[in-house]
């Protein structure tokens, strides 16, 4: 049982990542990791919703009609992530206003619904919270890469704190703008996928 | 399938909907004063940056933020006549004015450039000092861009009330990465230097598309347009034509430039 229990939570991680493997999220993926702030902000989001709403889901998962079950998911959904930016607005507000309206669309992240519908109307609360934590790590884990990448070469800053020299203050490094642009986060996506995949093969899809 | 009748249907999605609406409305009535704090904060803060005193990329906490906003002072004026008005500033609150129409007037269709439809009577002005003198003068500006209302600042020199010191925007919902540039610092510096009228007194700023030719003589009057973002770049053009025009602030302005600012 323990042992399930850990498959559940680290397997999202790497062998059955959300973004690498099941291409889910990757809207909020794209728009937020110009720096690692906003990244390290949406991934705790994600996290707070993914794991509370398929607890929630889970634990009342046996008296939801199921002709009405996606609405009712989407209803717990957009409630835990409204109460999420209204704290966002609240206590940060400044990375609140740059994630403008990404930490509303969280709501239609796909992996958060996913998450809901596949494993938390099958599964108890304990181990739909370990799923839903799990698999926000995985979709983290992606994000703080991208993020990381990004402001890097992109400003040559980490968390705003200059770690490059910069050419137009006098420095050496010239900012390459388009790690600041969404296309970026595609290569970037792309080849933390190349490497998974160059690790794990068995996540190789057939060719036909 | 029990659950699935009827009743059941209608008892869960009550019940659901009830615990939710609770949940949400709890979190936004106990977060509401101290976002209002944040939001009063912040447009100290865009103030404060249109008048230079912030520098962009400038960090600067709540202490300094009211610090600094020390030096400026807030004023009402009547758009109309462009007298100075003795109503309180803590009374008076633009966006409410706006749309309440005892406190605010119709904009004729053809006059609206802005696209707002509605305005207030009377604005809030904001003169900033250095030393003993009053070296800016900001304006609030709003207008429609692609998706939303833009609500911003411009700040001018007040030696000739025309030269552009800054413009800033605390509010919008254009998109992040195109419209939403109007927030990218390197576009906002562009405005510095900038003049607003012309030789005859008319709004001759404008946002072009792609960049500036140096050394043509509108140049002065132009600012780089921003790519993918042509609708949003028009309504800021339109709403510094609307609110520094006749309808906006230029009785105001006439009247700073026969009485002096001070």
């Amino acid at each position: 049982m323990a042992d399930k229990a850990k498959d559940i939570l680290l397997n999202p991680l790497f062998n059955d990542n959300p973004i690498a493997l099941q291409i889910l999220g990757i809207c909020s993926a794209l728009a937020v990791t110009t720096k690692l702030e906003t990244s390290v902000t949406m991934a705790l989001a994600v996290i707070f919703v993914v794991s509370l709403s398929n607890t929630a889901v889970s634990l009342i998962r046996n008296f939801i009609p199921s002709n009405i079950r996606i609405i009712v998911q989407m209803t717990i959904i957009a409630s835990l992530v409204i109460v999420v930016d209204q704290f966002l607005r609240a206590y940060a507000f400044d990375i609140s206003k740059q994630m403008s309206v990404f930490v509303g669309l969280i709501i239609t992240n796909c992996i958060v619904m996913g998450r809901a519908e596949a494993f938390a109307m099958k599964n108890g609360p304990g181990l739909s919270f370990l799923d839903g934590l799990g698999n926000a790590l995985g979709y983290s884990l992606i994000l703080l890469i991208v993020g990381f990448f990004r402001e890097l070469f992109g400003s040559g800053k980490l968390f705003g704190i200059e770690l490059f020299a910069l050419a137009n203050e006098g420095g050496w490094y010239v900012p390459n703008g388009m790690m600041l642009l969404p296309p970026s986060a595609f290569f970037l996506i792309g080849f933390f996928i190349w490497g998974l995949r160059a690790w794990k093969t068995d996540q190789i899809e057939e060719e036909n | 399938m029990a659950k699935d009748t009827v009743g059941k249907t209608f008892g869960v999605a009550l019940a659901v909907c009830l615990v939710c609406s609770v949940l949400v409305s709890a979190a936004a009535v106990s977060l509401r004063p101290t976002q209002a704090v944040n939001k009063a904060l912040d447009k100290k803060r865009n103030i404060l940056m249109a008048a230079g005193l912030i520098k962009a990329g400038e960090s600067a906490g709540a202490a300094r933020v009211n610090e600094l906003y020390g030096n400026i002072e807030e004023r009402i004026i009547d758009l109309s006549t462009g007298a100075y008005s003795d109503i309180e500033t803590s009374r008076f609150d633009a966006r409410k004015a706006a749309v309440d129409p005892a406190q605010s007037m119709v904009i004729p269709a053809d006059k609206d450039l802005a696209g707002i439809k509605r305005r207030a009577k009377l604005s809030d002005v904001y003169l900033v000092s250095e030393g003993d003198r009053i070296r800016k003068i900001i304006l609030p500006i709003n207008g429609k861009g692609l998706w939303s209302t833009l609500y911003g600042f411009i700040a001018l020199d007040s030696k000739d009330l025309n030269t552009i010191r800054g413009l800033v925007y605390y509010e919008h919902g254009e998109t992040p990465g195109l419209g939403g540039e109007v927030d990218n610092p390197n576009w906002k510096a562009l405005w510095d230097g900038k003049k607003a009228f012309g030789d005859n007194g008319e709004v001759r700023i404008e946002v072009v598309k792609g960049q500036v030719v140096p050394g043509n003589p509108a140049a002065k009057h132009q600012v780089d347009g921003l790519s993918g973002a042509t609708i949003t770049a028009r309504g800021v053009k339109n709403m510094l034509e609307y609110w520094l025009g006749e309808e906006g602030f230029a009785p105001y302005l006439n009247k700073l430039r026969e009485q002096g600012v001070s």
